[in-house]
C-alpha cells in the first residue's frame, strides 16, 4: 500500500488517462495530425514536381468555381440519397423481422449472424463478384433473355450508376440492419402489447411504437451510410467502369497526379460537407446512450 | 406464442431474398473460379478444373499474391491485438468519466466517420513531410488502428455498459487488489467479447483498402494487390483469388465463433457462472 495520501477520486482519474495514454497517442498521430496536416496542406502551393509551404487560397478557388466540383457533389449525393432510401428500408426490414418475428433468441443469433458475416469479407470481393451476374452477357442479361422478358442484352446493368447504387447497398445494407436491430431489441415487448390492447393495428403499432423507437438505431445506421458513400472512391470508380465520378474520386485523381495541395483543399471541403450532415443528423440522437 | 401470420411468411421471403442478394454474387463467383482453362469471366461454364488455382500459385506477370498476402495477415494480427488491448483499457479507463472524457469519445466517433481517404491522405502527407517512408507496418498499421480501434472501443463500451459491478464488489471485499479484480473477475466475465474485438480487429485490417492506399508504400497489402489485378488481369484466376481469400475469411469467422461457443460451453461445463455478469 502506498502511503501517499491521494484523493481518491483524483487517483481515479489518473488511472483513466494512464488507461487511455496509448489510445490517444494513436488517435492523435493518426487521426488529428493528419487532418491538421490535411487543412494546412490545403493552404500551400505546388507545381508538376513538388509542394511547398505558402499562404494561397488557389487550391479553395479553384475547386469551389470549377463546375466540375458542383456538379460531382450533386452526382455524390445522388448517390448517398439512393443508396441511403435502399438500405434504410432493407435494413429496417430486415432488423424488424429478426426482432419481432423470430421468436428464439438462438434464431435470432443465428440469422443475425448470417446477416453480419459478409461484413467480415473483402469489399473489393464483393464488388467484383457482380460482374458475372451484371455484365453484358452475365446472369441477369441471360436469365431475361430466356424468359423472353427483353430481346437485347441491357447494357446499364454494369459500369453504370444502377451498378454502383446496387453495390453501395450490397456493401452498406448491413450497417442499417445493426443498429436498427440493436434498438429494436430494447423495446419492451409491453408496449407492443399494450397498443395491440388497447386497438391499434399491426400497422398502426409499427408507425406509433416501433419506428419512434427504433429512430436512434435508424440514425446510427444513417450516419454509418452517409459517411462511407460520401468519402468512397473505389465502388464509383469499379462499378461505373471510371465513366461516373463521385467526390472521393476527385482527390483521388488529384492524389494520383501528386497534386496534394489540391487534393487536401477538395478534402477540407468533403470533410466539412461530412460534418455538416453528421452534425445534423447527431441532433436527433445520442450516440452514449446508445451503447 | 402466436400463430405464424401472413406478414411473418412475407418478412420471411424477403429475408431469404436479402440473403441471396448478400451471399449470392460471392458464390457465382466462387463457382466461376472452377472454370476450365478456356473459360472467361462470364457463364457458361467451359468445362471444370481447378487450373486458375494453379495458375495463381505460379509466378504472376503482375505483383506478389503470397508475399502480399503474408503481409496483410502479419498486419491483421499486429492491429489486432493493438485492437484488443487498447479497447479493454479504454473500456475500462471510460466506465467514469475524467476530464477530458466527452473530448475523447468525440475522437473516437470522428475516427469512425472521417472518410477513409482523407487519413490515408494526411498520414501519407505527414510521413512524406517529415521525409519517413511509408511502410504497411508503420503508417499502414497506425492508418488501420483508427479504424479499428472505434469499433473496438464502442464494443467494449456496450460490454461495460452491461455489466454487474456488484462482481468486482465481491472480489474487493474478498481483499482482491485492482489489478487481481481486472486479472481474475473482469477480464474472464468478458472474454468472449474480447473474441468479438478480436475478429472486428482482424477482419477490417485485412480487407482493408482506402487508409492503405496511400500509407502501405512499396509493399502492397492483399487488398491493394487485388485491386491492382482487377483493372489489368481479366481471366477468372481474379476469381479464385477472390474464392481463396473469401474462404480464408470464412475460416476465420468460424474460429473465432468456434473460441466462443468453445469458452461457453467451458464454463457451463465447470459450473462457473462468469459471463452471467453481462445482462
Amino acid at each position: 500500500m502506498t502511503k501517499t495520501k491521494t484523493d481518491p477520486s483524483k487517483r481515479a482519474e489518473r488511472i483513466s488517462w494512464l488507461l487511455v495514454t496509448p489510445l490517444t497517442c494513436v488517435l492523435g498521430f493518426f487521426l488529428l495530425l493528419p487532418i491538421l496536416t490535411i487543412v494546412t496542406v490545403s493552404f500551400w502551393n505546388y507545381n508538376e514536381w513538388s509542394f511547398f509551404p505558402d499562404f494561397v487560397l488557389d487550391n479553395y478557388a479553384f475547386h469551389l468555381t470549377s463546375a466540375v466540383t458542383w456538379a460531382t457533389y450533386l452526382k455524390t449525393l445522388k448517390f448517398m440519397v439512393l443508396t441511403w432510401i435502399f438500405c434504410a428500408g432493407i435494413g429496417f426490414t430486415v432488423a424488424y423481422f429478426l426482432a419481432f418475428h423470430v421468436q428464439s433468441l438462438p434464431a435470432q443469433v443465428a440469422l443475425f449472424l448470417v446477416c453480419t458475416i459478409p461484413f467480415w469479407t473483402s469489399n473489393i470481393i464483393r464488388m467484383i463478384s457482380w460482374i458475372p451476374f451484371l455484365g453484358r452477357n452475365g446472369i441477369a442479361n441471360s436469365s431475361l433473355i430466356h424468359l423472353g422478358i427483353i430481346d437485347e442484352p441491357l447494357e446499364w446493368l454494369l459500369y453504370s450508376d444502377f451498378a454502383v447504387v446496387l453495390a453501395f447497398v450490397h456493401l452498406y445494407a448491413l450497417f442499417m440492419v445493426v443498429p436498427i436491430f440493436n434498438t429494436m431489441m430494447r423495446i419492451d415487448k409491453s408496449l407492443i402489447e399494450a397498443a395491440r390492447d388497447a386497438g391499434a393495428s399491426g400497422f398502426q403499432i409499427l408507425t406509433n411504437v416501433i419506428i419512434p423507437l427504433a429512430k436512434p438505431g435508424i440514425m446510427i445506421g444513417s450516419i454509418f451510410v452517409v459517411t462511407l458513400v460520401m468519402g468512397d472512391f473505389i465502388t464509383v470508380r469499379h462499378m461505373s467502369g471510371g465513366q461516373s465520378a463521385s467526390v472521393g474520386r476527385i482527390i483521388s485523381n488529384e492524389i494520383s497526379l501528386l497534386q496534394y495541395p489540391a487534393a487536401a483543399a477538395s478534402s477540407v471541403v468533403l470533410l466539412c460537407t461530412v460534418l455538416l450532415m453528421i452534425g445534423v443528423m447527431m441532433r436527433f440522437v445520442d450516440i452514449r446512450k446508445e451503447l | 406464442m402466436e400463430p405464424r401470420s401472413r406478414s411473418f411468411y412475407l418478412l420471411a421471403a424477403f429475408f431469404t431474398l436479402f440473403v441471396i442478394f448478400l451471399y449470392g454474387p460471392v458464390i457465382t463467383i466462387g463457382i466461376l473460379s472452377f472454370q476450365g482453362p478456356r473459360g472467361g469471366l462470364t457463364f457458361p461454364m467451359n468445362g471444370v478444373s481447378l487450373h486458375w488455382f494453379f495458375d495463381l500459385f505460379e509466378q504472376q506477370a503482375v505483383g506478389d499474391i503470397w508475399g502480399s498476402f503474408r503481409r496483410s495477415f502479419a498486419l491483421g494480427l499486429m492491429v489486432m491485438s493493438v485492437t484488443v488491448v487498447l479497447s479493454v483499457m479504454g473500456g475500462l479507463a471510460f466506465r467514469r468519466r475524467f476530464r477530458g472524457s466527452t473530448v475523447l469519445f468525440y475522437l473516437i466517433i470522428a475516427s469512425l466517420i472521417i472518410p477513409s481517404i482523407l487519413v490515408s491522405l494526411g498520414v501519407g502527407l505527414i510521413f512524406n513531410i517529415l521525409d519517413l517512408e511509408v511502410h504497411w507496418a508503420t503508417s499502414g498499421f497506425g492508418s488501420q488502428l483508427t479504424w479499428t480501434l472505434p469499433f473496438g472501443l464502442l464494443i467494449m463500451f456496450a460490454v461495460f455498459n452491461r455489466f454487474d459491478k456488484s462482481y468486482e464488489e465481491a472480489a474487493r471485499d474478498l481483499g482482491a487488489s485492482p489489478w487481481q479484480t481486472v486479472r481474475h473477475v473482469v477480464l474472464p466475465i468478458i472474454a468472449p467479447m474480447l473474441i468479438g474485438v478480436a475478429l472486428f480487429g482482424f477482419t477490417l485490417s485485412y480487407d482493408e483498402f482506402a487508409r492503405t492506399l496511400l500509407t502501405a508504400g512499396s509493399y502492397n497489402t492483399l487488398p491493394l494487390e487485388i485491386f491492382g489485378m482487377t483493372t489489368n488481369v481479366t481471366s477468372p484466376v481474379l476469381y479464385a483469388l477472390g474464392t481463396l481469400t473469401t474462404v480464408f475469411s470464412f475460416a476465420i469467422i468460424g474460429t473465432f465463433l468456434l473460441v466462443v461457443v468453445i469458452l461457453r460451453r467451458r464454463r457451463t461445463k465447470s459450473g462457473s457462472d462468469a459471463g452471467s455478469g453481462l445482462v
